[in-house]
């Protein structure tokens, strides 16, 4: 499919859940009839003005939104090319983008006379925010990590405990995100009547990639009439990081069908994409299969067994990628590019250094990217990127990597 | 008509219920495996669901998660489960093979490529957990075509609204599974499933199967009293797991055969 057959890249995915070959509803019998409620309450709330008034009233009150668009004018200076702006959801209440969307879910939940909430975490982003949303209206909250993971981001366990969720450490396959979900759909197949699975990226099963699509568009949508304001046009480049892509989603979607915008996704090269899968790049290094509810690209060997990615960043550290990515991949929409550990450390400090903003992992990614392409685009040329989350979380893993001894162990 | 029709008119006709169980295929490893298969229908058992052994399965427990491990850390791979078919084929044109697994392996081959080397290699049915009727025609449409049973998973929260639907590309025999949770959980209810089963068979003249949660002798006669037969899965692959003789494993399946069949 080339782009010039497609009149709107914004009206996916169809009535099965598709976006062209990838996404869909490929779970268990137990678990259909719970993601077709799902999909009739979703549908009834995205065309009700109470749901999104009280979006709105918490974006603003509880979140703090709108996120500030932010001319980053030392690091553009230091690069020396074109002019780069972040998008500093990172500001956001519990430091990452991830509440735009657990608000979103945890209404519907409600609204489904849902009581327990479980969710599954990476870096650990989404599961505090899950827990945030659920001690503010009172919800019982079980939140599925990674063993590794578990040890990795420790400051991310304790304030998920501070807010009242049971953090269950999951041992089965190598311990990372993509086997807290495995079992968080263990969960959920088991507690079928009264609980509601927050899944905290653009994947899973239909309806999941475009409801999280939907609630994190807001990224996009304030980025667009902020750049009007500042600089009277649209930006000439977008780019965010990926691992299940709800960040790269939100800010990217209301773009789709501005054409003339360039969208770069930005995966986690690991240890470099061309070695022996110490990556997670999914849509570099992967093809297409299927794993947690839909078709995407996905690490795989010959047999289509799903191999475990490598990442510094917890939460980029998913051997797939939300459906509507591997789509705009494949009808070349957006592009797709991938960025190691060592890249993402070097922008990490960079970021610091240059704008006394201390970056998650993941944008660190993004960034990393910004400064490859920046210094050779001419100096009216605008990049957008995403500062999706804040690096308090990794400060111990970068202090590792760094040789500095916090005289802790994390 | 394919074995697994053959095999329930047969049992019919005798007034059996049916003893299903379900190993999977390369746990601990190819060899041993393969004469575990090779002994099932001698320990009494109706029809071999054989599981493909995946890296993430989602609906399934521990016991089972751990077998699948073993299994591919032993080199097992979707070519080597239908090579396993094949070699127990030679010896046995009778008891139906039913392979049990998830959608990648099987999309990652290839579905035509898969459902012709699976028609040779002498499988019967597939049951395929993350394929709903939603997704018939990945596979479940062809399968039907090339001439195998797509056999359904039933469960609780199948409402009688969706019940048609999940009965409708359905064939060989419907699965009831008999919890709402992962395989080898809590155990199963004869009271919860009788009911259960006779919702799903007012709607179907197919064999209703049931399974999930069965794991002694007694439980598999007291839930094949109220079904067409029982699933035995975990249990039996927590002895694999245990290292135990094939000889002591078998004996052990007998038994719960034996339970099955004295409904």
């Amino acid at each position: 499919m080339s782009d010039d057959l497609i009149n709107s890249f914004m009206t996916g995915p169809d009535e099965k859940g598709r976006f062209g070959i990838f996404g869909g509803r490929f779970v268990s019998e137990t678990l259909m009839p719970l993601i077709l409620s799902l999909e009739e309450e979703y549908e009834k709330a995205k065309t009700d003005q109470s749901f999104w008034d009280e979006m709105n009233d918490l974006w603003t009150h509880y979140v703090g939104r709108p996120s500030p668009l932010y001319f980053a004018s030392r690091l553009t200076e230091h690069l020396g090319g074109a002019k780069v702006y972040m998008k500093r959801d990172e500001l956001n209440h519990t430091g990452a983008h991830k509440i735009n969307n657990v608000l979103g879910q945890i209404i519907l939940a409600r609204r489904m006379g849902k009581t327990r909430i479980i969710a599954e975490t990476g870096a650990g982003q989404h599961g505090v925010a899950t827990a945030t949303v659920c001690a503010k209206f009172g919800l019982k909250c079980v939140v599925y990590m990674g063993a590794h993971d578990v040890q990795r981001q420790a400051p991310n366990v304790f304030r998920m405990r501070l807010l009242g969720a049971e953090v269950v450490p999951v041992t089965s396959g190598r311990g990372t995100l993509k086997d807290a979900m495995n079992d968080a759909l263990r969960d959920w197949v088991t507690n079928v009547r009264d609980t509601f699975y927050c899944i905290g990226t653009v994947a899973g099963p239909h309806p999941y990639p475009a409801m999280v699509r939907d609630f994190q568009s807001i990224i996009g949508k304030e980025a667009k009439e902020q750049m009007q304001r500042a600089e009277g046009r649209l930006p000439d480049t977008l780019v965010a990081a990926i691992g299940g892509g709800s960040n790269a989603m939100g800010l990217f979607y209301p773009f789709l069908d501005d054409t003339d915008v360039r969208i770069i996704g930005v995966e986690a090269g690991g240890k470099g994409v061309n070695e022996k899968m110490e990556h997670c790049a999914s849509l570099t290094g992967g093809r297409p299969g299927v794993l947690h509810g839909n078709r995407t690209y996905l690490l795989q060997d010959d047999d289509g067994q799903i191999l475990e990615g490598h990442s510094i960043s917890a939460g980029l550290d998913y051997p797939g990628i939300g459906p509507e990515h591997s789509w705009l991949h494949d009808t070349g929409r957006a592009e797709y590019v991938a960025i190691t550990d060592t890249e993402a450390l070097e922008a990490f400090q960079l970021c610091c250094q240059t704008e006394g903003i201390i970056p998650a992992l993941e944008p660190s990614h993004a960034l990393a990217h910004v400064m490859k392409i920046a210094p050779d685009l001419p100096r009216d040329h605008i990049i957008c990127m995403n500062m999706c989350g804040r690096g308090d979380k990794d400060i111990f893993t970068v202090a590792r990597h760094l040789g500095f001894d916090m005289g802790v162990t994390a | 008509m394919t074995r697994i029709d053959r095999k329930f008119a047969a049992l019919n006709a005798e007034g059996k219920k049916a003893f299903v169980a379900y190993v999977m295929a390369g746990d601990p490893d190819y060899d041993t495996s393969l004469e575990i298969v090779k002994g099932l229908p001698g320990a009494g058992v109706d029809i071999i669901e054989m599981g493909i052994p995946f890296t993430d399965p989602m609906a399934d427990g521990p016991t089972i998660q751990l077998a699948g491990q073993r299994a591919l850390e032993a080199g097992q791979t979707l070519q080597k489960t239908l090579d396993m078919a094949a070699e127990f084929r030679k010896g046995d044109d009778e008891t139906p093979i039913v392979m049990m697994g998830y959608y990648n392996p099987i999309y990652n081959r290839g579905v035509d490529k898969f459902l012709v080397d699976a028609k040779a290699a002498g499988v019967d049915g597939l049951i395929v957990v993350d394929l709903p009727p939603e997704e018939d025609e990945e596979l479940c449409i062809p399968a039907q075509k090339a001439g195998l049973n797509f056999i359904r998973l039933a469960t609780p929260t199948t409402d009688d609204k969706r019940l048609p639907k999940v009965l409708q590309n359905t064939s060989g025999f419907v699965y009831y599974v008999s919890i709402t949770g992962i395989t080898g959980a809590a155990e199963a209810q004869a009271g919860d499933v009788g009911p259960e089963v006779a919702r799903i068979k007012a709607k179907t003249d197919l064999p209703v199967i049931v399974g999930f949660g069965i794991k002694t002798p007694d439980n598999a006669r007291d839930i094949a009293a109220v079904a067409d037969g029982a699933v035995v899965g975990s249990a039996i692959v927590k002895q694999i797991e245990e290292n135990r003789p094939v000889a002591e494993i078998l004996a052990y399946v007998k038994g719960l055969a034996d339970g099955a069949h004295s409904a």
